[in-house]
Parts: structure tokens; sequence; C-alpha cells
């Protein structure tokens, strides 16, 4: 067997709840055992539209939560901004539904063995995946902070409960109507030179992953952050989700998103080249 | 029990249903889903002499019952392909047919010494039609002469064991002089569609939405071009193995394609939406073709040719 696509497994999963949490929906899948396998930085691909779709490919969400107990057994949670026609339908799927869901697919975040000073930033919705990895870090004596940035406050995604394993939350808007006026990324440059993080998780925005990436170069923080790129299958077989990555011996080759990714080393992905082609091989 | 297998020229398979290249990479990232061994092959993903990045992001636009893709090729080139993702299939005693594909018609020839002397390969399909390339006049499969010549070149370099799928596009004005040339060329069987060439303007941007520009469409919404093409290609060539490929998304849609002539049918699009739709196809083809009173597939190969002769004269 292959490694590939190790823990997936497709299934017909039952929605829990559906809520709205301000331009996002929060639903609750009972999925069972598979929590077991699922880590912080997985994704799910979800069939969208029902049988008589014209939409014929899965949406990839990223996985916000899981756990373990509840009522229901194991259950995911997952942040569903209802942009696109296919996030609208999983939207309006109501408690009792039937989704076709294979999960957990693509990488998941290091969790370093040592306590470290985390610092998690999240851009829009891009918040999501980082409160499930905010309670493996704090399990880990980690000291976790957690920086979320929008253009306006009505796209911070922040629920209160997810606030018990960070340190310190601050949100950033553009516009200036929640927490602090500016850009999430703007406090970074003193934190890493004043030496107070040794780790950076990121989900968001691509313009947002590379300035993190720009930021942190040349000096010991290490950079992971879950990348975006659209893809057709999510399991490796289409090569449409591909980015270019340096690798160890300094060629470059075009990574999939979901496969070698979400979750990628932030100084390998060669952020000049997102949407090129890197030289022709020698 | 229904005799689910079928021939391509001297290769013979288990079960009728394929992979399509392009769709199922090198195999690894499905064998989580299926049992490779259960279909009739792995077709692998089209390969090229040299490591290739492919096309610019964006490669993809979901269209309505369709998809467009411009890849363009991207791949680890021949001789990394032969030392790992080949041992690999042979390993999990996969049936595998490898798809070359070249800029050139000496490419071709050259990928085909190379495929001479590997084990494990049950077929040779020449991807001459995809959609994908800089420029438009080296699709081979749109120009008859150049489609001739490098199915001519592969042949002379192959020597005469291996069959060999010559892979044609739809998007010719006369697909069966086309398929006719490359069957005089030497080619052993043909492989009805590849992707339409197609196009999708983003209305934000207000440019095209794919890196690549142009790109291949494929999906249900093709599903009515490939039965085309394989029921005129049949009609003209009653001997010739068909792989039909297109769309194919159930049972019934397979059952289609073998109707209008094909031999053995390829999964691609279906795969992205459920990596284990061939096994579902597979499974549902078996039931509608017992239902129909087949006992074997090859019975229902081209029978919508037929004029008056009812399922199941031939047992």
């Amino acid at each position: 067997m292959s490694s590939i696509n190790k823990f997936a497994s497709r299934m017909n999963v039952t929605v829990v709840s559906n809520k709205r949490v301000g331009q996002y929906h929060q639903i609750v899948l009972n999925v069972g055992e598979i929590v077991n396998v699922c880590k912080p930085g997985n994704f799910a691909a979800i069939r969208v539209g029902g049988d008589n779709a014209s939409m014929i490919l899965r949406r990839a969400f990223a996985i916000s939560r899981v756990s373990l107990s509840g009522p229901y057994g194991g259950s995911m949670e997952l942040i569903v901004a209802p942009f696109g026609k296919g996030s609208k339908w999983l939207c309006s799927q109501t408690e009792g539904s039937e989704i076709d869901l294979i999960a957990p697919l693509g990488s998941a975040f290091g969790i370093p063995t040592e306590p470290v000073r985390a610092l998690l930033i999240g851009g829009g919705y891009g918040s999501a995946p980082l409160f499930g990895l905010a309670e493996v870090l704090k399990s880990r004596g980690c000291r976790v902070d957690m920086y979320l940035g929008a253009s306006t406050g009505g796209k911070i995604y922040a629920p209160m409960e997810g606030k018990r394993s960070v340190n310190i939350l601050r949100i950033y808007t553009e516009d200036g109507s929640m927490g602090e006026r500016g850009r999430v990324t703007e406090p970074i440059p003193g934190l890493v030179a004043d030496g107070l993080v040794d780790v950076i998780y990121s989900c968001g925005p691509m313009p947002m992953l590379r300035a993190i990436s720009e930021i942190v170069a040349g000096t010991d923080v290490v950079h992971q952050c879950a990348v975006e790129e659209s893809m057709a299958c999510g399991v490796g077989i289409c090569m449409t989700c591909v980015l270019p990555v340096s690798d160890a011996d300094g060629s470059i080759s075009m990574k999939r998103s979901c496969i070698d990714g979400p979750v990628m080393n932030g100084a390998s992905v060669v952020w000049d080249l997102v949407g090129k082609i890197p030289e022709a091989h020698a | 029990m229904i005799d689910l297998s079928t021939t391509i020229a001297n290769a013979w398979f288990p079960s009728p249903l394929f992979t399509a290249s392009g769709c199922a990479s090198s195999g690894k990232e499905l064998a989580q889903f299926i049992d490779l061994r259960e279909i009739g092959a792995v077709v692998t993903k089209s390969v090229m002499s040299k490591a290739r990045h492919g096309r610019p992001t964006p490669r993809m636009a979901e269209t309505p019952s369709g998809m467009i893709n411009s890849i363009g090729l991207q791949g680890p080139g021949i001789d990394s392909f032969l030392a790992h993702d080949l041992p690999w299939l042979v390993s999990q005693k996969a049936r595998v047919i490898v798809s070359i594909a070249g800029e050139t018609v000496e490419e071709y020839a050259t990928l085909a010494r190379k495929i001479r002397s590997a084990t494990g390969i049950s077929a040779l399909e020449v991807n001459i039609s995809c959609p994908n390339v800089e420029n438009r006049g080296l699709v081979f499969a749109c120009d008859p002469e150049a489609s001739r010549r490098v199915i001519d070149g592969v042949r002379r370099t192959l020597g005469g064991e291996l069959p060999i799928i010559a892979k044609l596009s739809p998007d010719v004005t006369d697909l069966v002089s086309i398929a006719k040339g490359v069957v005089d060329a030497g080619a052993d069987g043909l492989a009805l569609i590849n992707t339409v060439l197609s196009m999708v303007i983003n209305l934000d941007t207000m440019r095209p939405h794919l890196g690549g520009k142009t790109g291949g469409l494929s999906g249900p919404a093709i599903r009515p071009i490939a039965v085309r093409a394989i029921y005129q290609v049949h009609e003209a060539l009653p001997k010739i193995p068909i792989l039909g490929m297109g769309g194919v998304s159930t049972g019934r849609d397979a059952f289609e394609l073998i109707l209008a002539g094909a031999k053995g049918v390829s999964v691609g699009t279906a795969s992205f939406a459920d990596p284990a739709a061939i096994i579902t196809i597979q499974n549902e083809l078996k039931e509608l073709l017992t239902e129909r009173g087949f006992t074997s597939v090859a019975q229902a190969v081209g029978f919508a040719h037929r004029q008056i002769e009812e399922p199941g004269d031939e047992e």
C-alpha cells in the first residue's frame, strides 16, 4: 500500500448542527471514529448540490475541530463561508441531512515535541483550524498567542469557546470595525525581532502567508502555513492545486497542495513563482 | 456468471473498466480507496521524456456538469517513471497501460524505445491529442499526416509485441480519416476521446480564467461527444478495439459507450468526485449487462450498430 491518503475514508455523515456565526456557518457533522486520525491542518472534501447537481467536484474545507465525546460520538466542526454555489448549498443543509464526505486529507500542522512559544495567525475564516491547533499546542505546554485579521469585523471568526486555549487573542481589521485598525501582519516584525516567538502557524489568504514568510525569512522562526489553491479532487490525482516548492537540493518542483499540503513550510514555498512556472528543467 | 473480461489486441483484461490517463496519476493516490487489481488496468498519466512542470495555476475551472483542466502534462519524466512509478504498480499486481506524450515525432520514438525494455506493461497508449500544449499545431491528432508519422515511429521502435493504443481528439472535422491513418500506421487500438478544447473567462478580472488560457473540457458534459465519436469510428473500423472515455460516471454511462462500440471504458473526471467511482461503475455495469441478458461484455460491444438481433443470440 501507499502512504498517500493513508487515513482517508469516504462516508455518508449526518449534520448534527448548523449555526450562523457572523458571516459564516459553523457546521458540526457526526463522523464517528475517524476523529481519532484527524489532525489540525487536515481537510475534508465534501460533495455538494445533491444527486442531480451540475456541480461535479467536491469542495475542500479545513477541519476546524474534532471532538471524541459528545452526545453523538465523534464529531467534526467545519467553518464555511457561503460565497460560492457549493458552499451555499452546504450552508443550507439542516440538522439531520446526509453529507458525502472524504476525510481526513492532506498534511497536518507539525506539533513541537518541546513546549515553544507559538503564534497563530488567521486571516478571515482561515482562523477555523487554528482553534483546534491551539488546544493541542496548549496541552503540550506551549504558550499560544493568536492574532486574527480581516478587512472588516464581520469577517472575523473567533468563537468565545475558542479563546480558552489561547493566552492572548488580538484582532485586527483594516476598517477598524473590530479590534485594532490595521493588518494582522503588522505586529509580527516586532515580535520576531524581540525574540518572543519560536513558531508561527498561519492559515488565510495567500498574500498574508507570503507576507509572513518574508517577515521571518533569515530568522530562526519556523513558519508553517496552510496554503489555498483551487483543487478538483483533493486526493492527489488531478494535479490542479500545485505550488512551486523548493526541495532540499534547491531544485523547484510543483507540489500538490492536497497531499504535499495544505500545511507547508513557508520557507520552502517559492512565493514569487506562485501562478507561474519555474524555469525548465536542465 | 457474466464474463466481464475484454481484450485490446493481444492484451487481456479481467474487467472493461480502466482509469483514464491523467486522472489517476500513477495509481498510488487511489490505492487507499480501491484495490487496483480489481479493475481492467491503470492507465497512467501521460509521461514525457523529461520532467515537466506543466502550466501555471489556475489550472482548473468547474463548468456545468464538467470541468476544464489546463495541467499541461506535469510529470516526472520517463526515467523516473520507469524507475519508481511502474515498479510500484507492478508490485501491487495492477495491470498497467503506460501513456506517453511527446513534442516531436522523435520524442515519441525515444519514449517507445525506453518502454520496449520495461516489463509489466500490458499496452502503450500514445497520447497525440493533449489540448494543453503551447502550440496548437503540436496537437498531432488534429493532423492526419502528423498522427500517422508519430504512430509509425512508435511502431517501428517498439517492435511488434506490445499493443499500441492511439488517443485521439474529438476536435477535428473528420475523425474517421485520422483513425484510419493511425491504424494503417500500426495502431492496434484507439482511445476515444481526449478532452474538448474550451475556455472560461473570469468575470471579475474580465480575463481568461486559466493560467494556460484554454483547457480541456471533461465530465458528463462531453459524454454525448464521446458516444458520437466511438459510434462513428466503430462503424468505419469495426475490427479495431476502442477504449472509450468521456464523462462516464455511472454503469449506465459505461454501458452506453460499450453499445456504441467501446471494448473498454476509462473513468476519469468521475474519480475526482469519488476516488472509488470506478468500482461502483464496474458493479453497476455488471448488473446492467446481466439484466439485459448479456453473458459477456463482448456481446454488448457495438450492439447499437446491429439491426434486429436480440441480446443473447450469440450464446
